[in-house]
């Protein structure tokens, strides 16, 4: 599911006010960094509206929360401390545009892979850490402006390179559905290994 | 094979490569190269006229050898498109005095000697990458006598022998005497699982292609003695520990050790030393002949592929997906999906799901006319700009366009920036912003790091792609590192200006890292040489100022060496550990001047 983007520009840096979610993760993160002691660190910090650590952020309660505190309280920028952005940073911007806020306005800092699960043995060390890489994130999310996406064209035909079982599947469905294929074999047929193979298992059948 | 073949919107070119990828998600401009045929395509009926006539004798790839075709020939018998195809390396030529007899031959008149290659130019929108699997050569490594003992097979030779289509018409028969084989025996794991021959991974497929096989056999030839030399047996899948069970019921023998040492009989036959591993003895076994189960490798041109469309292999040499888990069929680079042993070692059944997986993804992109752009892309600002032309020099996507002779500002087509922040970070004049990552975005990250007891810490920059993505590997492998660095994110390393260095430097950072993809790897084609050189440039000022240059570092690591992040955390905290704070100290006034 796609969100489309809402265009609303949000004030410029100096009147941002930031909503700080530290995500336990249930204990992944939680039972290595002190996410209250970070929240709570954040709290001091200028322009944070709210800093609070969070069960799991990404659930439907923990983003309805965090939606329900954009408009509640104002928020126009989001850091969440959490899991990987290269997991969840799709999540979270639709979020922010189901709440009305340019998805671009959203900072995530990476909590887990990058801090819990790999310093487990060294609380202290991963507290400090967490504090500064979400402390980094607000300093950022300050500068944060709104972004739109332009529309580009999108040619409705696909490439198939390797005309091995795969790649037959891949073209046979999206042609049925509709799209054109191309299909690049460097043999001269398409088959691969397969059409080489007697009976095959599981079904012990043969195979073209 | 056939419906692809008929489908009214499936094209199919074989014969054929890809020679050049450009554009982006939604507009992909694809090169590529058709050899010529030589023969026509849609006239050709297969009536095998021509190759009756040819006088060139050469074995037939697809039997493996194992028969022979004529230079002119029919790929096999149910090959789409069934035409007929010439390799002009093999033909006697198009001199008719030489030969010329299959033109005269074929009554269609559908050979052509003229035809020459073409080269053709597609526009997609998105892209199945399904170039499947190479087979282990056991030449490589000389396993068990192979191509020395003629006796010894690999299970692709296997299959062509017991198929009813192959050379012997599915009578299985030993090489040097042409007789019915009484024994056999079945080698595992052959260029697979192990450290020191061949690749370290399992090979998926070889166990159930084996049982496959001795069931096949028992049902032929119930008296012929079978037995099978393996590591362990991997039976996981869907019906598969059901096979297995039923390959012993009918007394397929099941050995545990790998054969140490095969030596040919005088008969031809094989004698095999093997190590019990569950008796503990070593044992000899006398067999007619022997298949090797090898293993899956990525196929020929992965690498190729990669570079052309800026995608990532694991430490395997298959294509590495955007998210393990989450993403099984993603590639990365947007609009690239993958489907099948591209992706990775896997049976027939796993390879059709993940293609339809891979189709579905592709149509949800396609399924729009229209798809939304890269936000993240860069800006110039023409009152700064000095038309040097140097931002339009380092786009790897030629997507500036400046023209200093005539002083017009630097402009971006925005629609052919992919977002590296290279022009931003080499602009000497700050005329270019780049959104998302602009200089004071980063800048404040810094200061926010720095800004107590920065001693401490270690300033890493880590792109999205390699670096970065290799850091969140590390952690899902739970490996254990010091907790000094803090990373900041950019697109790619290209973006990291030498201006968030020498900030860094200022700030009381002890150790700056700078870490990207491997030459080669860069998903912005090749922004990363830009970095490289920025980074050799710091270092010399910083040496002629009197700083430690070993105090920048530049680290290359890729998406899939979570290993290899962990140790360059560790070196980069042993490299800490040797800045004083009185080194901080000078570094700190000597930069404030
Ligand atoms: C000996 C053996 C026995 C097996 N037995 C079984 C079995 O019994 N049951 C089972 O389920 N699985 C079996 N398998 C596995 C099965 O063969 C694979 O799962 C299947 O072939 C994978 O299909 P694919 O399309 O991914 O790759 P492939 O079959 O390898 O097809 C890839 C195609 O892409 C083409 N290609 C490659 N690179 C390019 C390029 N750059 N440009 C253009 N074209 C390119 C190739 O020419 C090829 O036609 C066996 C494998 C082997 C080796
Ligand atoms: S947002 Fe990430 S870190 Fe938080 S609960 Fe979800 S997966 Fe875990
Ligand atoms: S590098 Fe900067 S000054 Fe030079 S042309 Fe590009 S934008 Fe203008
Ligand atoms: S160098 Fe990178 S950021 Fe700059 S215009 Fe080219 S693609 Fe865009």
């Amino acid at each position: 599911m796609t969100t489309p983007v809402p265009t609303t520009s949000t004030t410029a840096a100096g009147d941002a006010r930031i909503g700080v979610y530290v995500c336990r993760c249930g204990l992944n993160i939680a039972q290595t960094v002190d996410c209250d002691a970070v929240a709570a660190a954040m709290a001091k910090q200028p322009d944070v509206a709210v800093a609070k650590s969070i069960g799991y952020a990404c659930s439907e309660p923990g983003q309805r929360e965090i939606r329900e505190e954009i408009e509640t309280l104002g928020l126009n920028r989001v850091v969440i401390g959490s899991c990987s952005p290269r997991l969840h940073e799709p999540t979270f911007r639709q979020m922010l545009a189901a709440a009305g806020l340019n998805p671009y306005l959203l900072e995530m800092a990476n909590l887990r892979e990058q801090c819990s699960w790999v310093h487990m043995q060294n609380r202290e060390g991963a507290t400090a850490k967490a504090r500064d890489l979400v402390k980094m994130a607000v300093a950022r999310s300050r500068r944060l402006q709104p972004l739109d996406e332009a529309r580009l064209p999108m040619t409705q035909r696909a490439l198939v390179i390797g005309g091995g079982v795969a790649g037959i599947q891949a073209a046979l469905d999206m042609a049925d559905n509709g799209y054109e294929v191309v299909m690049v074999e460097r043999q001269p047929s398409i088959g691969g290994v397969m059409a080489q193979l007697d009976k095959t298992f599981p079904t012990m059948d043969c195979s073209i | 094979m056939t419906d692809a073949g008929r489908h009214p919107r499936i094209t199919i070119h074989t014969l054929s490569d890809v020679l050049e990828i450009k554009g982006n998600v939604g507009n992909f401009d694809v090169q590529i190269v058709k050899k010529a045929r030589y023969v026509d395509e849609k006239a050709c009926t297969a009536c095998g006229d021509c190759a009756k006539v040819c006088p060139v004798v050469r074995p037939d790839e697809f039997n493996l050898g194992l028969s022979s075709r004529r230079a002119i020939y029919s790929p096999f018998p149910q090959a789409v498109p069934s035409a007929y195809v010439l390799n002009p390396h093999e033909c006697l030529g198009n001199n008719p005095v030489v030969c010329s007899k299959c033109l005269e031959a074929c009554e269609k008149k559908c050979i052509d000697f003229h035809m020459s290659d073409q080269t053709l130019n597609e526009r997609v929108g998105t892209i199945v990458v399904a170039t499947g699997l190479a087979p282990h050569d056991p030449r490589v490594l000389d396993e068990y006598g192979y191509t020395r003992y003629e006796n010894v097979l690999t299970s692709l030779e296997f299959e062509r022998l017991v198929n009813a289509g192959g050379p012997t018409q599915g009578h299985l028969l030993r090489p040097t005497d042409r007789q019915q084989p009484k024994s056999v025996g079945f080698i595992q794991c052959v260029g697979s699982r192990s450290a020191r021959r061949g690749k370290a991974y399992c090979s998926n497929i070889c166990c159930m292609n084996t049982i496959k096989s001795t069931l096949v056999l028992k049902e032929h030839y119930p008296d012929m003695a079978v037995k099978v030399f393996y590591i362990d047996i991997r039976a996981f899948g869907k019906g598969f520990e059901d096979l297995y069970t039923r390959s012993r019921r009918q007394g397929v023998h099941y050995v545990r050790g790998l054969p140490g040492h095969v030596e040919e009989l005088p008969d031809g036959r094989l004698r095999v030393a093997v190590e019990n591993a569950s008796g503990g003895t070593l044992d000899y076994y006398e067999l007619d002949m022997l298949v090797l189960a090898i293993g899956i490798e990525p196929a020929a041109g992965t690498h190729k592929l990669q570079e052309m469309l800026g995608l990532q292999l694991t430490s395997d040499g298959f294509f590495l997906e955007a998210h393990p888990k989450l993403q099984p069929v993603d590639a990365a680079t947007r609009g690239v999906f993958y489907a099948g042993c591209a992706e990775g070692p896997k049976d027939i059944k796993e390879s059709v799901t993940q293609a339809s997986a891979a189709a579905v993804r592709a149509i949800r992109l396609m399924q729009s006319n229209t798809i939304a752009a890269e936000a993240i892309t860069s800006e110039i600002d023409p009152e700064l700009c000095k038309a040097c032309g140097k931002c339009a020099q380092v786009c790897p996507y030629h997507a500036i366009t400046v023209d200093p002779k005539k002083k017009t500002p630097a402009q971006v087509v925005t629609a052919a920036c992919s977002g590296c922040g290279t022009c931003a970070a080499e602009c000497a004049f700050g005329a270019i912003t780049m959104n998302h990552f602009t200089d004071r975005q980063i800048v404040d990250q810094i200061d926010a790091m720095l800004e107590d007891r920065p001693s401490e810490k270690i300033l890493t920059f880590a792109c999205n792609w390699c670096s970065y993505a290799g850091a969140d590997y590390a952690g899902v492998s739970r490996l254990q590192y010091p907790p000094n660095a803090r990373l900041i994110r950019t697109m790619c390393s290209g973006r990291v200006d030498e201006q968030f260095i020498w900030h860094g430097f200022k700030k009381g950072a002890p150790v700056i890292l700078v870490s990207g993809c491997h030459i080669g790897d860069c998903h912005y084609i090749n922004a990363n040489h830009w970095t490289v050189k920025r980074v050799e440039k710091v270092r010399q000022k910083m040496e002629k100022r009197g700083l430690r240059p070993e105090r920048l570092q530049l680290e290359w690591i890729s998406a899939a060496e979570g290993v290899r992040f962990a140790e360059v955390m560790t070196r980069m905290e042993q490299l800490r550990r040797t800045v004083t704070d009185k080194e901080i100290a000078e570094t700190i006034d000597l930069l404030e001047k």
